[in-house]
């Protein structure tokens, strides 16, 4: 809605320094709160970042626009070098069509807090559902798919199962590979552990684990985690206000937080603990 | 007076038997166009083409408020007025599918809206078209909270089947209707009508309930 064409922006990113996700001044308000302010953002080809901090600070939001869930009302976003948001015409770039979304939206995959997985379906069909139907993939390839990344995710036991006979754990685990069947670019995690039982949180960060040692994912994380942000990021966000207020290695902002803000933050979340 | 005459009772029980299979075969064809025009209905609802989605829920609202009565005399007989010219039956398919696709496609929208909106969201992140959405996901969710609605409608549009008589189809009522005054005895013909009508209906909404515990069965659900 109210989204405009915008003058300024490159048509394409190109270059060896290229970003495979980049916000550029991203707005996005729900009437008058504004939940991302001028958001400026680049993410390097598999670079796993994590976004942290307070709720309402836009975090989820990030990841939605991503996804083109929600629309932006200002700026612009770019996947692998292309305007996704937006598409060029005569030289200019004007708010994308469906057309456009859709041959973009297929860099990105993503899962969601409360898994979303379909309850109709099996496992496996879960797994096989995009592969088949949007990808046009055989039945028997996008199976050898599915149950490789079942296997992946530890869930190639129960790929016969409907979501209704799974755990919170399980469910996750079949989402993440219900994902990467789509062979995405991009992978954007938001909150995969915030509606879990504490003891099956491990087996969700173990698979996202796995993912960042053994494949060159790009990934952007929304955690309420910070443990497990510090060891697998290359680079955490703390946003407040709709801004990023603080950025870095884990390590420094974790270890040596510069701003009074993310000090804070950090601090109270370390007392809930 | 009032005497029940078995051997008359037992004289039209062919006649009414046929006129069993018209009532059976009006319902069961009216149902079949209400359940697909009125998931039509329904979906034109939520196009994102304002027009559209307008001029169909006024529709919808202006046969919803009228008789059923009155839009089988208006097609049956206004039809013909301007060109249009149908047999009995075929006005009376049209008007009864349509009263009832109206009555369906609420029930319909009731389903559809019932599906968490985290099902379009994971839909939309495996890049599906709105027609995949609706096809593989919304829609199979969507039927299973609807089934009792629709069950309630199914056995609705056969007890107005009676109001095609009114226009000549050949029903129950109609056949009831024609043997009284054949012989100037209601009081059997009339009894088992009722006895017929109760003799499918009571069965029907069982059978319902129990086709939509094996579809959430099927399902998963």
């Amino acid at each position: 809605m109210n989204m405009q064409d915008v003058t300024g922006f490159p048509l394409e990113l190109a270059g060896n320094d290229m970003p495979m996700v980049s916000f550029r001044q991203v707005h996005k308000a729900y009437g008058p709160l504004v939940v991302l302010d001028d958001l400026d953002l680049d993410v390097a080809p598999g670079e796993m970042v994590s976004i942290i901090g307070p709720s309402g600070s836009g975090k989820t939001t990030v990841l939605r626009m991503l996804m083109t869930l929600e629309q932006i009302n200002g700026g612009c976003i770019y996947v692998d070098g292309k305007p996704l948001t937006h598409m060029p015409r005569n030289g200019d770039l004007v708010p994308a069509n469906q057309r456009h979304l859709r041959k973009r939206r297929a860099d990105i995959g993503m899962c969601f807090q409360h898994f979303n997985l379909f309850p109709h379906m099996t496992a496996l069909e879960n797994c096989m559902e995009g592969p088949v139907q949007v990808l046009g993939l055989s039945k028997a390839e996008a199976r050898d798919r599915s149950e490789e990344l079942l296997e992946m995710v530890g869930m190639i036991e129960k790929k016969d199962q409907h979501p209704s006979r799974l755990s919170g754990g399980q469910q996750q685990r079949v989402a993440i590979a219900r994902a990467l069947a789509m062979r995405p670019k991009v992978m954007l995690f938001d909150e995969v552990t915030s509606a879990l039982d504490p003891e099956v949180i491990g087996e969700v960060t173990n698979v996202i684990r796995k993912l960042v040692s053994e494949h060159n994912l790009t990934m952007l994380m929304v955690t309420h985690q910070m443990g497990f942000a510090r060891d697998i990021s290359d680079r955490v966000c703390f946003f407040f206000g709709g801004k990023i207020e603080e950025q870095g290695p884990p390590a420094e902002l974790f270890g040596n937080p510069q701003k009074e803000r993310t000090r804070q933050f950090l601090s109270a979340v370390r007392e809930a603990v | 007076m009032f005497q029940w005459r078995w051997e008359f009772a037992w004289e039209i029980t062919p006649r009414l038997i046929q006129a069993t299979g018209n009532t059976l075969i009006a319902a069961g064809a009216g149902y079949a166009i209400a359940v697909v025009l009125g998931l039509a209905l329904a979906l034109a609802q939520r196009s994102p083409y304002r027009p559209l989605t307008f001029a169909v829920r006024e529709f919808v609202e202006f046969i919803r408020s009228t008789p059923l009565i009155l839009q089988i005399f208006f097609v049956f007989y206004v039809g013909p007025q301007i060109g249009v010219r149908l047999s009995p039956w075929t006005s009376g398919m049209i008007a009864i599918g349509l009263h009832y696709a109206c009555y369906l496609s609420e029930v319909y929208r009731g389903g559809i809206e019932s599906v968490p909106k985290g099902q379009w969201e994971a839909a939309t992140a495996l890049n599906m078209t709105t027609l995949q959405k609706y096809r593989r996901v919304i829609i199979p969710q969507a039927i299973p909270p609807a089934l009792a609605g629709m069950g309630n409608y199914l056995v609705g549009i056969f007890k107005d089947t009676p109001m095609l008589s009114v226009i000549g189809v050949a029903e129950l009522i109609h056949t009831a209707n024609a043997i009284g005054s054949e012989h100037y005895r209601f009081l059997e013909p009339y009894t088992m009508v009722g006895v017929i009508f109760l003799a499918i209906s009571l069965p029907a909404a069982g059978l319902i309930r129990l086709f939509e515990g094996y579809v959430r069965r099927k399902l998963g659900l």
